[in-house]
């Protein structure tokens, strides 16, 4: 029985420093609780990634950035003015004038300019119709049948001058303008980044993040200490839950100020939605984790597996575009799932009960990810 | 005396080819500092990482205070603090925070404020450990195995590549740990270093212990207590085979005290007991020979005499 009889004599060696230094330094011995390791993790973890700027950008800058660039090149331009331009000569300031005088006055701005620097700027896409008036009292209209809001303005165009030289309508109509705020690109846009971000950084603060410190043998450290290896992989998890909660915060928040969005869903469901988002994309971060030694081998396999959904799951448009056979697999896949669950809580108010189906591809992949995931990992 | 860490005929075979360790047997005393010494490749690091539960052995039984990894792989984590050979901790945390992490894994730490003072790691506790130098870095990953408050105390090459005084040092705190009874199992392959702070030591090479004892009884059984080494030229001739040949050898070896012969290059090497003898004997044999003393130094002989005389090999060929 060795352990008698050693153990405790190394015991008695040390005891006698506690009651010392609990009189002087104030630094009793302390005994520790179960959960005081969890909470260093979750600890240390989060004053790691504030101090790594290259996180704090990625994370949350970048997420921003690419709302408010992507925002400003597809906004929808008020009410859709046709921006026009009438080639300089005889008859053109009086087709300015037929053109402000019309019913349509407000919704076309029209300009003078040189025959050759207009169809220029037509060509260009600056203008969406340029206007020739003829000799005869008549227009020529060049515009480009491939562009809407070309085709758009020719008719717009048309029905204005027609109705200042005298056409009468047959009926009367009246119309509204109704841009529905929540059917805008950027309304479209935002939902989807978020489930883009929350897949990028759990796949990579999970899956990198335990390599990087599998192959700085910082996991093996841990192991060799009286660490409970659940507490990590949750201290990790819940240092993903966090972030999560500050990226949702400031990308939708951000869309609210910025681009007026709406947001139907109440952010109870968002959040939670944002929470399994994250916990399965960290299952998955973690089974590309699992055994792989050099980071250099885990960033392929973290790019490999996030491909297809940057494509396919209806990120910056709508999937609905690809053929409809492949459908099916499109929305298999974890971000589809995830997406269509955030446009519709966010933009469409939806509930999370009717949401059921993508919750459950979304925790099968994150839970079968996680088990496997478990099997297979290595601490060394 | 207690055994505190016993293994029994460990084999390892990496990858069912690379045969690492190849049939060790340790018994280690409680309080006892024990050293692994060996060359690159020997077989250190993972005999010590099988002690420590961090690897499986092929074969070969391991008790840790007389239990196996297997039975209560936590409890025994509670007991033992380790520093391997390469770790690297967290760069943006400070060295306070890292040991305030590690001390929260184990039931009964000791204060880390105490530890950093032990360590003379005080006035960096608020520097991050990416700023450290390589032997603050090396004291604090000593200060992470003993911040645990264990028994037993495992470090893979604690002083590779520190300068002389940070060596010192880290003996300072090794031989405090064991003034409080702690047990300590170390591998290094500095041969002054396993003299200096090793009770008993074990040298390993090609995965097997090719000679165990205390350094001053290795030393004793195997080499002398003194080398004599010298260069000899025959008469107006230093070229070639300056220091004679084998044949030399022979009349080298008889010559009175002497244990045996080795040759570096041109110089002889004899292992001898009483050089006072010896020497003078030397010198009328040169004479006798007609030869010519190019080189004469004689002194203490050390575990690297003991290893060359085992290995033919030097313990560092770097
Ligand atoms: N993971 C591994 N896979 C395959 N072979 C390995 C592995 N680790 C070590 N080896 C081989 O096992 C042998 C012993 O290695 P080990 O690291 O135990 O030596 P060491 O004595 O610690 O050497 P050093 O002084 O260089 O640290 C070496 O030949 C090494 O190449
Ligand atoms: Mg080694």
């Amino acid at each position: 029985m060795a352990t008698e009889t050693t153990a405790p004599k190394a015991r008695d060696a040390e005891r006698v420093l506690p009651n010392e230094s609990a009189q002087n330094a104030g630094a009793p011995k302390r005994r520790n609780g179960r959960w005081s390791g969890y909470w260093q993790l979750l600890k240390v973890r989060l004053l790691e990634l504030k101090r790594e700027p290259e996180v704090v950008f990625w994370v949350f800058v970048f997420p921003l950035l690419l709302a408010l660039g992507l925002g400003i090149a597809f906004r929808n331009k008020p009410a859709d003015i046709s921006s026009v331009v009438v080639i300089a000569g005889e008859g053109a300031q009086k087709t300015v004038a037929m053109l402000e005088n019309s019913p349509q006055h407000s919704g076309i701005r029209a300009r003078v300019l040189e025959r050759d620097a207009a169809l220029k700027a037509f060509h260009f896409g600056k203008f969406d119709l340029a206007i020739e008036p003829q000799t005869d009292g008549g227009f020529k209209y060049y515009y480009d049948p491939a562009r809407p809001e070309s085709v758009l303005s020719r008719a717009e165009v048309d029905a204005a001058l027609q109705s200042a030289a005298g056409r009468k309508d047959a009926i009367a109509t009246s119309t509204e303008a109704s841009s529905e705020p929540g059917s805008r690109y950027i309304d479209f846009l935002i939902p989807g980044l978020l489930g883009m971000n929350l897949m990028n950084s759990g796949m990579w603060g999970i899956g990198f993040a335990l390599v990087e410190m599998r192959q700085r043998k910082l996991l093996k450290r841990f192991v060799a200490t009286p660490m409970r290896r659940t507490d990590f992989l949750l201290a990790l998890t819940s240092s993903r839950l966090v972030l999560m909660v500050i990226e949702v915060g400031l990308l939708l928040g951000f869309g609210v100020v910025v681009f007026h969005m709406p947001v139907l869903g109440s952010i109870f469901s968002v959040m939670l939605l944002g929470a399994i988002g994250a916990v399965s994309f960290g299952g998955i971060g973690l089974l590309t984790a699992c055994r792989a030694q050099k980071i250099e081998s885990v960033s392929g396999l973290i790019n490999l597996v996030m491909m297809p959904m940057w494509i396919f799951s209806g990120v910056f448009f709508s999937y609905e575009r690809f053929p409809a056979i492949t459908q099916i697999f499109i929305k298999a896949l974890p971000l589809t799932a995830l997406n269509d669950a955030l446009r519709a809580t966010i933009i469409e108010g939806a509930s999370l009960a009717s949401q059921s189906g993508r919750l459950l591809v979304l925790v099968l992949w994150g839970g079968i990810s996680f088990v496997l995931a478990l099997k297979w990992f290595r601490w060394t | 005396m207690g055994l505190t860490i016993e293994c029994t005929d460990l084999r390892k075979t990496y990858d069912g080819k690379v045969e690492a360790v190849r049939g060790l047997t340790l018994r280690i005393a409680s309080g006892e500092c024990f050293g692994l010494l060996g060359p690159n490749g020997a077989g250190k690091t993972t005999t010590i990482e099988i002690l420590e539960g961090l690897l499986a052995s092929t074969s070969g039984e391991v008790r840790i205070f007389g239990k196996a990894w297997t039975e209560n792989p936590r409890q025994l984590r509670e007991w033992i603090g380790i520093s391997l050979q390469e770790t690297r901790l967290s760069e943006k945390l400070t060295v306070r925070e890292t040991i305030e992490l590690f001390a929260s894994f184990y039931d009964e730490p000791r204060a880390p404020e105490e530890v950093l003072e032990e360590l003379q790691l005080t006035e960096k506790s608020d520097s991050w450990v990416g700023k450290l130098s390589g032997g603050q870095k090396q004291r604090l990953a000593v200060a992470t195995a003993l911040v645990g408050n264990p028994r037993i105390l495992f470090l893979d090459e604690p002083t590779t590549g520190l300068d002389p005084q940070s060596r010192r040092q880290l003996w300072d705190i090794v031989r405090g740990f064991q003034k409080k009874g702690g047990t300590v199992l170390l591998t290094t392959h500095y041969m002054d270093e396993a003299e200096r702070l090793c009770d008993r030591l074990a040298i390993v090479d090609h995965g097997v212990i090719i000679a165990q004892g205390t350094p001053a009884d290795l030393i004793d059984r195997l080499g002398g207590h003194h080398v004599v080494e010298f260069q000899v030229s025959a008469n107006g001739n230093s070229d070639g085979n300056a220091s004679g040949d084998s044949a030399d050898d022979a009349d080298w070896r008889a010559l009175p005290g002497v244990e045996s012969v080795r040759r570096e290059n041109s110089t002889v090497c004899l292992s001898v007991h009483e050089p006072h003898l010896t020497i003078p004997a030397l010198l009328a044999s040169v004479e006798g020979k007609g030869q010519r003393l190019e080189h004469l130094s004689t002194r203490q002989a050390s575990l690297e005499d003991v290893f060359v005389r085992l290995t033919g090999r030097h313990l560092r060929e770097d």
